[in-house]
């Protein structure tokens, strides 16, 4: 992607990439270490409070109207229901640009402008479990004892959690996205038991990771990512990336300046911005499974088989290829969960950070420990 | 002259060593919100490491994995050291063989840990020879992501440090003693029992308090080879840091540094390994 910008931009972009607890420090503890961070939008929740971000004008936003609703009223169609937890929109704007607390509504001052988002669910391995598998409870059933994996990452585990909880029937939560302390414990409380029980092979904290105990086979059941679905698909071993009758847990991600920016320097900030949302990445981010914040920027970008399968959910005509040539699908293949507005439109919950987070994360420790 | 002499290492050892150290302690009184830390003077942190079981469990697990992982490598070490020192008689042949015993260092600690994994798992190597040769029927499951694995690796990635404090206080010991002993009719059980080892122990020392503060500071091991599923301090400590926990993870830190000090100190008492540097 650097080569890109390179080429099409004509200044050079460094990129570090970090995992979601990295760049939250890094995001709130040195601001002058990046220019822009690519961050998610609990995250921004988190951090904004600290000042080290500013506020983006969108009105230099060339595509801003084109962005999906999800990140600008919050809803996706005009009937959509709005998940619980963070959904990006509550976080997604403030008052101007010294704003230090959101606005509920559309203000013109933007926090992150949205570049990446999707809907998680469980991945598993279709031929090792043999059955269909259809609710997020499968995933601490005594069947699968010792072949399930959640990651351990604490503020997206807990989610993971409180979907399978729910599913059960055990918890009944006002809001997964801000547990009160009773369910935070609760919660653990299950999943440590399930722990002591022997359900699980490992935890997993990297995207690799996930990979390797699917693609080996060390677990069927498991969180994941969609581009780790397509990486264990591309070494040719079946993984379905399962869509739940509870819904998905969804993420956002987004762009945001660093506040020490200024000048020459913001100058060229919003011209990445406007480059990111001009399609080119949009269309090599929906060919690896995830969605563009101005999907129909991409398009050009695709081909129609391409836009079908990814976007639409309608079957292959043709063999899908990973934007760096792996075979992913076959003619006559559709997309798991079907066509974007049946995934992103049956979001049950946004990954967040909770009231209660520092609670949590003390719980988390003690689950990991246990 | 004297202190001007000593100034170069002590200014080194004040600003890299004494210093960090003291800012750890005087953070582990701070409080801390989800995103900052804040200075004061609490003990908030201390109460709820010691009011928690977790924390006890956890010390308990590392002082396992330190007590199982130093008895095997020294167990393994002093065989090899023995081996070279006694056993091999020219001194190139010597050099040769210890230096294939580092040649495992040449790669990474993580990469000698990971390459682990693909043996051990579920369809593993070790897994699918087993079941080939008809010894078991169904895969191990603790092969990996065990204390099993945990333990293995640790011994594979520590018992050099073992290997080379026994084999450098060995090669020191007088052959005229081993002579002597055999001279007076002691069985060769009894020269290592009443020569070798009593002469090895500065050694023996070294090696002991080399594994056990590696193994007490570990954390990345723990984490890859028990998949998670295991906690020592090392890990609740990186999990603190991972959340922005600078003040907690300070405290435990502290605990965790007068754990092993102390632990020290005790090992101390039994060898006085000055006489042997």
């Amino acid at each position: 992607m650097a080569n890109k910008v390179k080429e099409d931009l004509g200044f050079t972009l460094e990129m570090t990439a970090l995992d979601s607890d990295s760049v939250t420090q890094r995001a709130a503890t040195q601001p002058d270490s990046f220019d822009i961070a690519d961050i998610e939008y609990w995250i921004c929740k988190k951090v904004w409070p600290t000042g080290n971000l500013q506020a983006m004008d969108t009105s230099k936003i060339a595509n801003y109207d084109k962005i999906v609703g999800i990140f600008r009223n919050g809803k996706l169609t005009p009937e959509s229901v709005i998940a619980q937890g963070t959904a990006p929109h509550t976080v997604g704007f403030v008052d101007g640009p010294g704003g230090t607390s959101f606005a509920s509504e559309e203000t013109g001052w933007m926090t992150l402008i949205p570049t990446i988002y999707n809907a998680d669910t469980l991945g598993i391995r279709p031929d090792l479990i043999g059955r269909p598998i259809e609710s997020w409870t499968e995933l601490l059933n005594p069947e699968f004892k010792g072949k399930a994996s959640i990651l351990d990452i604490s503020s997206i585990g807990i989610m993971d959690m409180a979907m399978v909880c729910e599913a059960m029937g055990e918890i009944q939560y006002g809001d997964k996205g801000n547990m009160t302390k009773e369910e935070i414990d609760k919660t653990i409380g299950i999943f440590t038991e399930a722990k002591r029980n022997g359900q699980f092979r490992a935890f997993w904290k990297t995207f690799d990771e996930s990979v390797n105990l699917m693609a080996s086979g060390e677990v069927v059941i498991q969180s994941m990512w969609s581009p780790a679905i397509t990486a264990v698909k591309s070494r040719g071993i079946p993984c379905v990336y399962q869509p739940l009758k509870e819904g998905y847990r969804s993420w956002g991600g987004g762009i945001g300046l660093s506040s020490s920016l200024s000048g020459m320097e913001l100058d060229a900030a919003y011209e990445y911005i406007n480059w990111y949302l001009s399609g080119w990445v949009g269309g090599y981010l929906m060919r690896q499974g995830y969605y563009s914040a101005v999907p129909e920027t991409s398009k050009d970008f695709m081909s129609e088989n391409e836009w079908g399968y990814w976007f639409e959910g309608k079957e292959a005509t043709d063999i899908i290829t990973s934007p760096t040539g792996d075979t992913l699908a076959q003619a006559g293949e559709t997309r798991d969960g079907g066509s974007f507005y049946d995934r992103m439109g049956a979001v049950a919950c946004w990954n967040a950070v909770m009231d209660e987070n520092q609670y949590m994360v003390r719980k988390w420790n003690e689950f990991i420990a246990a | 002259m004297g202190w001007l002499q000593a100034a170069p290492l002590a200014l080194i050892l004040l600003a890299f060593l004494i210093a960090p150290i003291v800012m750890i302690v005087i953070v582990s009184f701070w409080g801390a919100t989800e995103f900052s830390i804040f200075p004061a003077f609490q003990f908030d942190n201390y109460e709820f490491l010691f009011s928690s079981p977790v924390t006890y469990r956890v010390f308990g697990a590392t002082l396992k994995y330190a007590f199982i992982t130093w008895a095997l490598t020294l167990a393994i070490g002093f065989t090899t050291a023995y081996f070279l020192a006694f056993h091999v008689r020219s001194l190139t042949m010597q050099i040769a063989l210890f230096l294939v015993c580092t040649i495992p260092f040449w790669t990474s600690n993580i990469i000698r840990m990971i390459s682990w994994i693909p043996f051990l798992g579920r369809n593993g190597i070790a897994n699918q020879t087993l079941i080939s040769w008809g010894v078991i029927d169904e895969p191990l499951e603790w092969l990996l992501y065990s204390d099993f694995s945990v333990i293995l690796a640790f011994v594979h990635l520590y018992t050099l440090f073992m290997v080379v404090p026994i084999f450098n206080t060995m090669m020191r010991i007088d052959k005229s003693l081993l002579e002597a002993a055999r001279d007076n009719g002691a069985s060769g059980f009894q020269t290592l029992v009443h020569v070798i080892i009593p002469l090895t122990k500065p050694g023996i020392m070294i090696g002991t308090i080399f594994v056990f503060t590696l193994v007490m500071g570990d954390f990345i091991t723990v984490r890859f080879m028990s998949g998670s599923q295991r906690a020592n301090v090392g890990r609740l400590i990186s999990n603190d840091i991972g959340l922005m926990q600078y003040p907690s993870a300070a405290a435990t830190a502290v605990v965790l540094l007068c754990t092993v000090l102390i632990v020290i100190a005790i090992l101390l008492r039994f060898v006085n390994i000055r006489k042997e540097l």
